[in-house]
């Protein structure tokens, strides 16, 4: 057994499938996709726009229900389970980090962060006082009163990566979260990904079109038409595969 | 997670501020023009609170206080005649114009009540001796009067000045607190031979008798009695229930006098409908405007909602939030828009009109009409959002 091998699996997936629409209409996004994401890995999945990947990550965080294959997540098998108790499932196990951020404008930094906690019925003042310490940790401990339209887009970034950590979850599902940020912002973004994949055991599994990041993954997995293509351990010895770089000729 | 909903109401301030104009509105044009009808029609009995007597007699085809036909003189004599009547007097009450001293011409109500034991005078007189009013050309006039029967604008009437009724001299030697009549016109007392000389002569001129049953004789006894022993129409005078006056019917008609007069207005006239017709445009245009701001609140927030679905918000937690956010501006355009009602009623009662009186249960029904308003619109939000797929905020 090699040491990634040894790694606790956060969600196992095999032969998922998934259409939409109907009769002649009906699309098959995807094919009997098999994956594993690991805790203490960032796996990241790649591909062209339209291959299936944000349908993955649904499937995957619970928020949409696959038509056939199996889905096992932290040994939950999701398919099993009530729409109510695959809701409570992710109020308590999944964090989430969105492309545009979707932070609440008219709450304060605190506030949006302590959305989860409060979601689990914690009470507003311990929320907030778990939230101050997240954002102190992503480097915003000054700005707990801000509102998000005061930020930059790199500090919203982080204020949503402080909302995805904030209650502890061992998946953190991330789309596309350096879309919106320049470089420098992105790296930012990204070395807090490490730490929190790495240094405190999660996983997290990001959907991503920028190349820019690509070095920071543990795993990459290449997607097309609905179909898990390739699958890459990433390290200083085994770099990206340059053909990921432009996803449209996976 | 409540909390966080009426920030984020808050938060939009145009919205919120839209959503409250809106329900403002729709309560105080509810609150208000009920106020104003139910005030209207309290107006319509004004006759019967001024002229203050426990039973009304009058002929067999009257159906309202201000429009009664003639009896015979001897009419009194027969009310007195009946064994369960204590006493019985006679009453003139007709619309009459006076000349001010500037020449201008007024309308009034003019009441001719018994000289001997002015049964029918206002209860309470404001200024001057009601005994006087047995004094040649002596008249009451009531507080509206004061300004109205004013030589000139801003003037005020004292006692011991004077106007004319017909020709004839009608010298003020007192001010009385009553209720305003329906046709605006100020009441303005003399004795009963006085009104019939002050008065274009008819062959009848006894509008009505009022009277009181002995001791121990009960309302409704004597009204019954006096119908059958002298085939006039008799009615009690009291204060009407909001119930006695829903329960009126045409197979069980009312024995009330004040509830009769407000039903024939109800029937009558086009005063229910026009007030009702402005009552059903402020909750058309509260549930309009409600409902589409806050539908479109709701849209505009779908992205966020959905973040918190997906962040395990259950469609319960979602629902409550819209809910309490519907209610809040609810309750917040309620209050204002019933401080907006309080101000019109405190501007309405200092200067006696237009009229004003809200019964008890109108601010409630008024709530009611304004919470429903709040859940029809939280449900039009809750079947967006129990319909939201969390999934959708990962679509870009």
């Amino acid at each position: 057994m090699t040491n990634d091998e040894s790694k606790q699996l956060a969600a196992r997936v095999r032969g998922v499938s998934k259409s939409f629409g109907d009769g002649e209409s009906r699309i098959k996004v995807l094919k009997g996709i098999d994956l594993d994401v690991r805790r203490g890995d960032i796996t990241m999945l790649v591909g062209p726009s339209g291959c299936g990947k944000t349908t993955l990550i649904s499937i995957i965080a619970g928020t949409l229900a696959a038509d056939e294959g199996e889905l096992d997540v932290f040994g939950h098998d999701l398919r099993k389970m009530s729409k109510a108790a695959i809701t409570r499932f992710r109020a308590h196990h999944i964090g989430f980090i969105f492309q545009a951020f979707n932070l609440i404008p008219t709450l304060t930094c605190a506030e949006n962060v302590s959305v989860p906690l409060l979601i689990q019925g914690l009470s507003a003042h311990k929320a907030e006082k778990r939230a101050r310490e997240v954002l102190a940790q992503v480097g915003l401990g000054d700005r707990i009163k801000h509102r998000p339209s005061q930020l930059s887009g790199g500090q919203q970034q982080r204020v949503a990566i402080a909302r995805a950590l904030v209650h502890e979850p061992k998946l953190i599902i991330c789309d596309e979260p350096t879309a919106a940020l320049d470089a420098k912002n992105g790296h930012v973004v990204m070395e807090l990904f490490e730490h929190v994949a790495r240094g405190q055991d999660r996983a997290v599994l990001i959907v991503t079109h920028d190349n820019r990041i690509f070095h920071h993954a543990n795993r990459i997995a290449g997607m097309d038409d609905g179909q898990i293509l390739e699958v890459h351990d990433v390290d200083a010895d085994h770099p990206p595969p340059e053909h990921l770089h432009a996803p449209e000729r996976l | 997670m409540l909390r966080l909903a009426l920030k984020m109401l808050f938060g939009d301030t145009a919205k919120y501020l839209m959503l409250v104009a809106g329900l403002a509105v729709a309560t105080f044009l509810m609150a208000q023009q009920t106020a104003v009808f139910c005030g209207l029609m309290s107006w319509t009995k004004s006759t019967l609170k001024n002229v203050p007597a426990p039973i009304w007699v009058v002929e067999e085809k009257v159906e309202q206080a201000n429009e009664t036909n003639p009896l015979l003189d001897t009419d009194v004599a027969r009310v007195r005649s009946v064994s369960s009547v204590a006493w019985a007097s006679p009453i003139y009450s007709g619309i009459q114009r006076v000349r001010l001293e500037n020449g201008n011409f007024k309308i009034i109500q003019l009441i001719g009540i018994d000289a001997n034991t002015l049964a029918g005078a206002p209860a309470k007189m404001l200024q001057g001796d009601l005994m006087k009013l047995r004094l040649p050309h002596s008249v009451i006039i009531d507080d509206l009067g004061v300004q109205r029967l004013a030589k000139k604008r801003g003037d005020k009437v004292k006692i011991g000045d004077a106007f004319e009724i017909n020709d004839q001299e009608a010298r003020v030697v007192g001010i009385a607190d009553a209720v305003n009549s329906f046709t605006g016109g100020p009441y303005v007392w003399t004795t009963y031979e006085r009104a019939l000389q002050y008065v274009p002569a008819q062959r009848k001129m006894l509008q009505a008798v009022i009277c009181a049953p002995r001791e121990g004789v009960s309302l409704e006894q004597a009204i019954a009695d006096i119908r059958k022993e002298t085939g006039l129409k008799a009615f009690i005078n009291r204060e009407a229930t909001f119930e006695e006056f829903m329960s009126q019917t045409p197979e069980k008609p009312t024995t009330n006098f004040n509830v009769s007069t407000m039903w024939w207005y109800v029937k009558n006239t086009g005063i229910p409908i026009s007030f009702g017709t402005t009552v059903i445009i402020g909750l058309l245009v509260g549930m309009a405007v409600s409902c589409q701001t806050f539908y479109s609140f709701v849209l505009e927030n779908m992205r966020h909602l959905g973040a918190l679905k997906a962040m395990g918000a259950s469609n319960g937690t979602l629902c409550l939030m819209l809910i309490v956010q519907a209610f809040t501006v609810g309750l917040i355009g309620y209050g204002i828009g019933l401080l907006g009602t309080a101000g019109f009623a405190f501007g309405a009662l200092k200067n006696e009109q237009p009229p004003f009186y809200m019964p008890e249960f109108v601010p409630f029904a008024v709530l009611a009409v304004v919470l429903g308003i709040c859940m029809l619109a939280a449900l039009m939000g809750i079947w967006r959002v129990s319909r939201l797929e969390p999934a959708m905020v990962f679509r870009s």
